[in-house]
């Protein structure tokens, strides 16, 4: 057999080229269907801009105040102003922290002191999830990371917020 | 009438073996209800499928007035639902028929487990009802969004927050299905349209047809 020279039959021949030209014709199809199925995933995400979020920092304490504000937001051919919450006060060292409401545990909403029964901590109506006042999980809670912490920046004695930054669970 | 529109059609391309081929075949003993009534357990998977079709008509149905947009898909939901005739009845067969689908589709899966019926010669048919019932689970999922009202939102986001948790492509597969990196809107609600009523239903059929085609070949399992 591997000395004999190899023989492509003509019925062999047919097969492949048939089944080339086929696998190519299908390739084809597919290819620009696939890439635009898979388009958001390879976008770039545009970083952030920073948003004032109306807060002088002289207005900054040491207990978390609930701050609102609205960021422009394009959504493929949709653009709204959504607007966006942070919890922000100034730690022991007096650095600002901007800390995201958002439970890291399935995305509820948490507030400052939410839960009477849990002064000094930020609480999760959901699921009874807990977190420090620097924002870390309490365990035995259900989430398994630290809220997340927006970029921030001070301008002229204002606060100008950026995206939220997730941290590594504990 | 009828009958002869048959004969004329029947004379020139013989359907009679086809139809045949498909509807007639022997219904064994012990399935059968009318019998011994405690076979309909063996009902399950037909009530299953029955449900189903109903879901695919009214769905069908409800596409006339729905739209997959961010502004308008709430509203139209509410107008098919309040201002068209028989709306709120099309839209009840599909909500209610979309929880019956599952209960069904999960007696049938206990009844083949605890007769044993997935047994050697039949794994390939579990296998593939096992990918049925992911595919079911899909279209809940994705049908859910479609309303757009805040249940429907927030559901959809615990859901891709969930997608998210999966290792190493978990952040790759929320984008894939959201159409967005953070953002649940738009493009998430367009998506999860073309899933609803394109994607997952062809992966049905084709299923579902590799499902009865099996059982065919293979026959009903044997009584305990």
């Amino acid at each position: 057999m591997s000395k004999e020279k190899q023989q492509v039959s003509r019925r062999q021949f047919l097969n492949y080229s048939l089944m080339g030209v086929g696998g190519f014709m299908a390739a084809g199809l597919l290819v620009s269907p696939i890439r635009m199925a898979i388009d958001p995933v390879l976008k770039k995400s545009d970083s952030g801009d920073y948003a004032n979020v109306g807060l002088s920092v002289d207005d900054i304490t040491t207990e978390p105040q609930r701050v609102d504000w609205t960021v422009e937001q394009v959504d493929g051919w949709y653009e709204s102003e959504p607007s966006k919450t942070a919890w922000v006060y100034k730690d022991d060292n007096d650095e600002i922290v901007a800390l995201s409401p958002i439970c890291t545990h399935l995305g509820c909403v948490v507030s400052w002191e939410g839960n009477e029964q849990y002064p000094e901590q930020f609480f999760c109506p959901c699921h009874d999830g807990r977190y420090e006042k620097d924002g870390t999980n309490i365990k035995g809670t259900p989430p398994l990371a630290p809220l997340a912490v927006y970029e921030q920046k001070v301008e002229n004695g204002i606060l100008f917020l950026g995206n939220a930054i997730d941290r590594k669970g504990a | 009438m009828l009958q002869k529109v048959y004969d004329w059609i029947d004379e020139r391309i013989d359907i009679t073996p086809i139809w045949r081929d498909i509807a007639d075949h022997e219904v064994p003993e012990h399935v059968n209800p009318a019998h011994n009534f405690s076979a309909f357990v063996y009902c399950f998977g037909g009530l299953t499928f029955f449900v189903v079709v109903i879901q695919i008509l009214s769905g069908m149905f409800l596409t006339m007035y729905y739209v997959p947009d961010i502004e308008n898909a709430w509203k139209s939901v509410y107008y098919l639902q309040s201002e068209v005739a028989h709306g709120q009845i099309v839209r009840g067969m599909h909500h209610w028929g979309a929880s019956v689908v599952i209960v069904m589709l999960l007696l049938h899966t206990l009844r083949v487990f605890f007769q044993g019926a997935y047994k050697k010669p039949r794994e390939l048919n579990w296998i593939v009802g096992v990918l049925i019932f992911f595919v079911m689970l899909g279209l809940g999922f994705t049908g859910y969004l479609l309303p757009w009202d805040n249940k429907a939102y927030f559901a959809t986001q615990v859901g891709l927050e969930i997608a998210e948790q999966v290792p190493f492509i978990g952040t790759e597969l929320k984008t894939l299905l959201a159409g967005d990196a953070s953002i649940v809107g738009a493009q998430t609600l367009t998506r999860f349209f073309a899933i609803h009523v394109f994607f997952l239903p062809a992966a049905l059929f084709a299923l579902l047809a590799v499902h009865f085609i099996l059982i065919r070949r293979q026959g009903i399992s044997g009584p305990l």
